[in-house]
């Protein structure tokens, strides 16, 4: 039994400050990043008022969908939020999607989703100090009294570690049963087609017959279904922790 | 040897011991999917509103869950070299 689960390769080291090691997830995020920028100038050059293509026919509804999105669950006074949160969304969706291509997808990475999480933390925290002060902000950690202090810095920096992982347990759990799952195929074909006397029971035995069909139903739910899923939860609860950042 | 089998079965023990988190998020998961299911055969019209609540609120519930699995992940992956490293 061969089961092969293990974090992002490292592809090189850059020998400075000690060694920056270049991963699978690096190379991918950047792949993927080009990868949306070119459809996004693809889909968003020579625009017209009248007469428009298909092409710019789904950039309007992408764009529309997305205001829509972030209009009806943070308000109309949060709307510019909505290019972050699309790209946010675009970014995660075709990051976890890239494992049905075979690459490494870079969410089972726990550093690219805490580094999206350290983001919206970072905005949650500037949106909270802009609306109540640098005092009010500060007075908010001693609500309802000062013993609860301890508490809320817990909760404060728990936001965006909870996100994170999040994000990385559902993805990297996908990764760990399909890989188990696999494993455990190719044991059961092994064991059922080994029976067989002589030449034709190992021939039957080494071909994996049983991993056909299987994996697939379980990708649909993995990979489509969760990171669809995780993709839209991290926007939405993006959306709601700034939205009441500023209450 | 000997404490290097103890390490490691701990290790294996601790990880398993540590997805039986998995327990809690099931049946709240369940609870809120059921309910859910009340609330959108009283209000069928109420349908979308309901789906997404209840898909972000049984996200947020498996947080729990996720935890347990990924201290189920490092006992696995990363305790077993950092504690045989102490020895």
């Amino acid at each position: 039994m061969n089961v092969n689960i293990q974090g992002a390769p490292i592809y090189f080291i850059i020998p400075i400050f000690g060694g920056i090691p270049i991963t699978a997830s690096l190379v991918v995020t950047w792949g993927v990043m080009l990868v949306l920028t070119l459809v996004c100038i693809w889909l968003t050059h020579d625009l017209k008022v009248k007469n428009i293509s298909k092409r710019q026919a789904a950039a309007e509804f992408i764009v529309k969908t997305a205001e829509n999105f972030v209009r009806n669950n943070m308000g109309e006074k949060w709307a510019h939020y909505t290019p972050f949160i699309a790209s946010i969304f675009a970014l995660s969706l075709c990051s976890s999607l890239a494992s049905l291509v075979g690459l490494w997808s870079p969410t089972a990475d726990v550093s690219t989703t805490m580094a999206w999480a350290i983001v919206v933390f970072v905005i949650i925290t500037a949106t909270k100090i802009r609306t109540n002060g640098i005092g009010g902000y500060l007075k908010g950690f001693c609500d309802p009294i000062f013993v609860m202090a301890p508490f809320n810095v817990l909760g404060e920096v728990f936001t965006p570690i909870s996100m994170a992982f999040r994000h990385f347990g559902n993805i990297v759990s996908g990764t760990v049963i399909t890989a188990l799952v696999y494993a455990a195929l190719v044991a059961a074909n092994h064991a059922l087609f080994g029976w067989l006397p002589g030449a034709v029971g190992e021939i039957l035995g080494a071909i994996p017959f049983l991993t056909v069909g299987v994996p697939a139903v379980i990708s649909l739910y993995f990979d489509w279904f969760g990171s669809f899923m995780q993709a839209f939860i991290f926007c939405m609860l993006t959306m709601m922790f700034i939205a009441s950042a500023a209450e | 040897m000997l404490e290097r089998a103890i390490v490691l079965m701990g290790c294996a023990i601790g990880a398993g011991l540590a997805l039986i988190a998995g327990i809690g998020p099931g049946i709240g998961e369940g609870y809120a999917a059921g309910k859910a299911v009340e609330a959108v055969s009283r209000q069928p019209e109420s349908k979308g509103d309901v789906t997404s609540t209840l898909l972000l609120g049984v996200a947020l519930s498996e947080t729990t869950g996720i935890y347990g699995f990924v201290t189920g992940l490092l006992l696995i992956f990363v305790a077993p070299n950092l504690f045989l490293g102490m020895l």
